[in-house]
């Protein structure tokens, strides 16, 4: 077996408080292997942003990694990265979709500039060049290219949040990080975009690190799921096994608690 | 539908905005009834016109055309005063729990404020008493709560006091527009079976707007779907879900989250793949309705 793309050992994080520090993340480990979709599941508040947070690095104080934590990224120690090899990091090998990333775009900026930005910063690329590779990657998530010179206000959400996928794939990382990267659009466009990634994945071969509350959406798209709870990971296993035979209690308070369609075991009897 | 007379109603009511070249038709020609003890589903993507029609029957919009009924006579009709008791009758919980408290007042403040207005007759035990008993109602402890200010509350509670709000007056008819929607998984159940008892004990008219149309089989007996301002398919939520007719109406179906199957399966053949042909002919005005079943409707897609 090839070693695995992203591995967390024993991540711990802490926001640090007047009177108590907060624990968000506790004692976490697991590993995503190459081409795999992996999904972090848990409600608001249980850790799991925090935990895509490390990943990048993008954690500011009073939130600090505890000493002994340990993320490997293609090999690399994250914890232990300058500033330069970050930067270096950021887009390349690792790249992030936010939360409601359809407003993560620059409003004053057209979609080509955005593009730019990247591509200019990273490889050194020219405009005319840059341009190019835009385009293409519009294409990719099927976005015709002469939407380059638009604004984002001219696109809808599920464009936007389109165009945000397209750029995190401009350098071809090895793990693509997706905060509740759909939350904000309709079941339609959802699943057109999540249909998207999981083509592109097949055909370009990175990883996926998928942060969601939805577990339903989760199971469909996922190869293996971790549920967490209070910062701690508390169940890990394959998105089936997720889904039919859940070991965790709170894995299945979490399933009781989703009114489902087309299914028996709606939360009609569950609920109570 | 039940025989009961409706509570309120929509007669073909349409509403348009912007001008000319660029207007948008949020409702065309909506008409349905809300009954007393029943909850009405109204499920569409974002932008379809559920929340114009809340809108509507809220008095926040007028219609262009149409009439909105209460209790069989059209509202604006009414003799004098009678707007004030259609708005006591008639409240909304809102989508966002965390803006539709204001953030300088406390709670008991948001509880006060209806039944001073609404039943100014009440003196200041009793109207505490109502208080204390609405609160009770949405299972929340009125002597911790009523002293706290939103911000020191959780979304879930935060809901629950829009709901005991609504319900401080003692309305007939409760619009809620996606009001789980911003809640974490875990606290949207709660809610949902709040709603239930609520119109099962105080035998309310319900109408549940949302996107999600999981939690609508959950509360509603029936169900309308709506696209571009038209109600394309409606009816009893078993026979509408179990039994699909209309192609939007499948499409939703197919994109709605199912762990029984990998993205690469569907539901319905071949909706997904021409998501677009369908929202362009869906969006088409279709006066023709056609009855699939007892109380289950369509506008058929035009070809």
């Amino acid at each position: 077996m090839s070693d695995p793309v992203l591995s967390i050992r024993n991540l711990s994080v802490d926001y640090i408080g007047a009177e108590a520090d907060f624990h968000a993340v506790r004692n976490v480990s697991f590993t995503i292997a190459a081409g795999e979709f992996f999904g972090l599941a848990g409600e608001s508040g249980c850790g799991k942003s925090t935990i895509a947070f490390a990943i990048t690095r993008l954690l500011r104080p009073p939130a600090i990694i505890r000493s002994g934590s340990e993320i490997l990224l293609d090999g690399r120690d994250v914890l232990a990265l300058d500033s330069a090899a970050l930067r270096d990091l950021r887009w390349r090998e690792v790249a992030m979709v936010f939360q409601s990333a359809m407003n993560s775009l620059n409003p004053v900026l057209t979609i080509e500039s955005q593009f730019y930005d990247v591509l200019r910063t990273h490889t050194g690329m020219s405009r005319t060049a840059a341009r190019a590779r835009a385009a293409d990657l519009l294409r990719l998530v099927d976005i015709p290219a002469d939407r380059l010179s638009a604004y984002p206000h001219q696109l809808s959400g599920g464009m936007r949040q389109r165009v945000v996928i397209a750029i995190c794939l401009a350098l071809n990382p090895k793990l693509l990080i997706m905060d509740e990267p759909t939350t904000a659009l309709d079941v339609v466009v959802q699943r057109e975009i999540l249909e998207r990634i999981n083509r592109l994945r097949q055909e370009l071969g990175f990883s996926v690190l998928f942060i969601t509350h939805d577990l339903a959406l989760m199971v469909q798209v996922s190869d293996r799921i971790g549920i967490m709870l209070e910062g701690e990971l508390v169940e890990v296993d394959d998105a089936q096994a997720i889904y039919r035979s859940p070991r965790h209690d709170y894995t299945r308070r979490l399933w009781a608690s989703i009114p489902r369609l087309g299914s028996e075991r709606t939360a009609r009897d569950a609920g109570q | 539908m039940s025989d009961t007379t409706p509570i309120l109603a929509l007669d073909h009511v349409s509403k348009s905005f912007g001008r000319a070249e660029a207007r948008v038709h949020a409702a065309r020609s909506i008409s349905f009834a809300l009954h007393p003890g029943r909850t009405l589903a109204l499920v569409g993507e974002s932008g379809s016109g559920k929340t114009t029609a809340a809108r509507l029957i809220m008095r926040e919009y007028r219609p262009d055309e149409g009439r909105l009924l209460f209790r069989g006579s059209p509202v604006e009709d009414g003799p004098l005063g009678s707007l004030k008791a259609y708005r006591r009758a008639v409240q909304m919980v809102f989508q966002d729990p965390f803006s539709s408290l204001n953030p300088v007042h406390t709670v008991r403040y948001h509880l006060e404020r209806p039944l001073q207005l609404h039943q100014p007759a009440l003196k200041g035990a009793e109207r505490r008493a109502a208080i204390a008993e609405v609160l009770t109602r949405v299972k929340l402890d009125p002597a911790l709560i009523l002293p706290k200010y939103p911000h020191e509350l959780s979304g879930g509670q935060r809901q629950r006091i829009s709901i005991a709000r609504a319900l401080a007056v003692n309305p007939e008819v409760i619009i809620a527009d996606e009001p789980t929607s911003m809640l974490d998984v875990s606290v949207r159940l709660g809610i949902l079976n709040l709603l239930n008892d609520m119109k099962r004990q105080l035998g309310l008219a319900v109408l549940y707007i949302t996107h999600d149309i999981a939690t609508a089989r959950y509360v509603a007996e029936d169900i309308m779907v709506m696209y571009a301002g038209q109600i394309v398919e409606w009816g009893e939520t078993e026979s509408v879900l179990g039994n699909p007719q209309h192609p939007y109406t499948r499409l939703l179906l197919s994109a709605v989250p199912d762990p029984d199957r990998r993205l690469t399966e569907t539901l319905f053949d071949g909706e997904l793949s021409r998501v677009d042909v369908i929202r362009r002919q869906s969006a088409i005005d279709q006066s023709e309705v056609r009855e699939i079943a007892a109380n289950h409707f369509i506008r058929p897609m035009p070809a």
